[in-house]
């Protein structure tokens, strides 16, 4: 029976919710096509990530480790994650679709001679042939294909799944990879945390969002309270262009084409007009609250829920209010 | 503008006399580099997309198609590259329709040395298939550098560029927002969730870039006239089968319609009782 193979991601040590997201997804299609879901994660100081995953409700996890991939490398992990591949009959690969997945999936289908859908949103199994829906064109169209090759690859569209932290206790493996650090071309030498411990935009499950409507850089302040008023780890800032173009903000929070795609629970466009380039990022969020002082705004088209007003006395009260609430 | 020629640059150092004319010289080791940047023509971020008639492609009526966005940056980082080391070539490939030749005429005119159109004739590819072909396409070539764009805005894949590193066998690091080359290796810098990557990598090596590496240059007059006489290459391609089959192409679904709510606490409300995600 082949199986369906899903690869994890440790970030310092501890496994990414996307991970978690990619097991359930890969439940899915077990439950589907049948076969075992075996989790396969890389590194070295893979304790805490190996327990996080067992509970993951995955059937066996493998944990690849070596000093030598202690830090990411595209072609090491490639090589690694390929040498134990062979061994195991996969049917299906699935990774969350993160700077990761992005990186090394593609490395590991050109490697298998085979597809890859990436940042798909719906996974398929029909007549015997696995598919994926995914977005195409900044999300202003869908795309359903399948597959003609084995196996079948696709990166998972973060926060599409619910992943599960307490669904079992799978038998958990250790293997050492064939590979050496003088075998590794490209190496990670440093990872620069980001400012703040703020939640990653593209896994937060709320994104408040500013556009030039706030009018100064300064005034983000506001857009900061009320991301902080959900408490830690909820909610992430994202940027228009607009405000990235002037400086405002730094380029990693624009949300658009051009920027981060989103699908967070709850979004909010603050002064935000909603230009085709902007809803390209977001417009795929569950539920999408807009606040522009401009009943015409196109963003009141995608938005959910409304409110024509000033951001800067709508802000305030709904920081306090949400600050009450939560 | 007039240029002035290359020599009198050399005139102009020897007069600054013996002593200091020994330290440019530094500037004459020069490495021939074959740099290369993967290119694809795509439908202009704010096309309308409409769906053609057989369900599963774009129906190109009324679509403006450009240079995809990203693939810009990245022949701005090859030529960037190339005034850095001198006397180095800058070919811009792509696979596609012979429509592409406009994209390529464009790449050149912003200051690329040739191109080559990989002639598929319009058919159906995916990422496995697009990759393959220009691997092999590549195999024959001596290309050291090779870059390509974060990702194309069509089918928005982000496969391309690792694949083909892995196809070639090389190192490839994705995503770049700044990059330091060296003398067979460079170093960049990449974003991922919540912080930024430092990487060090061997060359020859694929690179995608990302916006913020870089603002790309426009083409100018002289460019655009420049650019008319510049090789383009026009091989056929070999016919890959691609690894997947489009089923459908679909427009997402409406959004139900918004409500606009007087107040912040009708909002806190809808959200809480209604959407029930607070
Ligand atoms: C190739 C390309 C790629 C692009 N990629 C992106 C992208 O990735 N992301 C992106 O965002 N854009 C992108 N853009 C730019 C996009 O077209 C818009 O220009 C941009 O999104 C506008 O940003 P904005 O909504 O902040 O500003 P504006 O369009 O200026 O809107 C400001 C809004 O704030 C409202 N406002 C003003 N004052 C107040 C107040 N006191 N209270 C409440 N509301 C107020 C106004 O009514 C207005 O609706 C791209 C454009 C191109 C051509
Ligand atoms: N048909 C193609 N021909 C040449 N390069 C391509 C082609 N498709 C994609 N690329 C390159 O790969 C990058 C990522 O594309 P994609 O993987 O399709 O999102 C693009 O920005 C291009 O640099």
């Amino acid at each position: 029976m082949s199986n369906i193979i899903v690869i994890a991601e440790a970030r310092s040590g501890s496994l990414k919710k996307t991970s978690l997201e990619a097991v359930t997804a890969g439940k899915e299609l077990a439950a589907k096509a049948g076969g075992q879901v075996i989790a396969i994660i890389v590194g070295n100081d893979l304790s805490a990530a190996k327990e996080a995953l067992a509970a993951s409700g995955a059937d066996k996890v493998i944990a690849l480790q070596s000093e030598a991939l202690a830090q990411y490398s595209g072609d090491g992990y490639s090589a690694a994650i390929s040498g134990e591949l062979a061994s195991l009959d996969p049917a299906c690969v699935l990774m969350a679709h993160s700077a990761m997945g992005r990186d090394l999936a593609p490395r590991l289908a050109a490697n298998l001679k085979t597809g890859l859908i990436s940042d798909v949103t719906a996974l398929h199994y029909d007549d015997s042939k696995f598919g994926a829906t995914k977005p195409v064109f900044a999300g202003k169209a869908y795309r359903k294909s399948y597959f003609e090759k084995s196996p079948f690859m696709a990166t998972l569209r973060p926060n599409n799944w619910a992943g599960q932290s307490d669904a079992g206790s799978a038998e958990v493996s250790d293997a050492s990879p064939s590979v050496s650090a003088a075998d590794l071309k490209a190496i990670v030498q440093e990872v620069v945390a980001a400012a703040s411990d703020r939640t990653p935009l593209q896994e937060a499950r709320v994104v408040v969002s500013g556009g030039r409507g706030l009018k100064e850089s300064e005034h983000f302040k506001l857009i900061e309270d009320l991301a902080a008023a959900f408490g830690p780890g909820v909610a992430a800032v994202g940027a228009s262009r607009a405000v990235v173009d002037a400086g405002w903000r730094p380029h990693r929070e624009q949300v658009g084409q051009t920027g981060k795609v989103v699908a967070p629970t709850l979004y909010f466009a603050c002064g935000i007009s909603g230009a085709i380039q902007h809803l390209a990022g977001m417009s795929t969020s569950q539920f999408i609250v807009a606040i522009n002082k401009d009943a015409n705004a196109p963003i009141f088209k995608v938005a959910n829920y409304g409110i024509v007003g000033d951001v800067f006395e709508v802000l305030p009260a709904l920081t306090a209010a949400v600050k009450a609430t939560v | 503008m007039i240029e002035i020629p290359a020599f009198l640059h050399w005139f102009a150092l020897l007069a600054q006399g013996p002593g200091r004319a020994a330290a440019p010289t530094l500037q004459l080791v020069i490495k021939v580099m074959d740099i290369v940047v993967c290119v694809k023509r795509v439908a202009a971020t704010d096309s309308q997309i409409k769906i053609a008639a057989d369900g599963k492609s774009l129906d190109p009526a009324g679509i403006e198609f450009v240079l995809n966005p990203y693939d810009e940056i990245a022949v701005e980082a090859a030529l960037a590259a190339k005034e850095q080391f001198g006397d180095s070539t800058v070919t811009v490939v792509t696979l596609g329709s012979a429509d592409a030749q406009k994209e390529l005429r464009t790449c050149l005119a912003m200051g690329a040395d040739k191109a080559v159109l990989i002639n598929d004739g319009g058919r159906s590819q995916d990422a496995f298939s697009t990759a393959e072909t220009v691997a092999d396409y590549l195999k024959g070539t001596a290309a050291s550098l090779i870059f390509c764009g974060k990702q194309a805005v069509d089918g928005d894949e982000s496969q391309f560029p690792p694949r083909l590193a892995e196809l070639l066998g090389m190192p490839c690091v994705t995503e770049i927002t700044s990059l330091t080359l060296e003398d067979g290796s460079l170093v960049a810098e990449r974003d991922i969730e919540g912080a930024r990557e430092v990487v060090n990598c061997s060359l020859p090596a694929v690179i995608s870039t990302n916006k913020g590496l870089n603002e790309p240059r426009y083409a100018n007059l002289k460019g655009i006239m420049a650019a008319k006489k510049k090789p383009l290459e026009e091989i056929e391609a070999a016919a890959i089968d691609p690894a997947t089959s489009i089923e459908s192409l679909s427009l997402p679904p409406a959004r139900s319609e918004g409500k606009i709510v007087e107040t912040v606490d009708q909002l806190v409300d809808a959200l809480k009782n209604e959407a029930k995600v607070l």
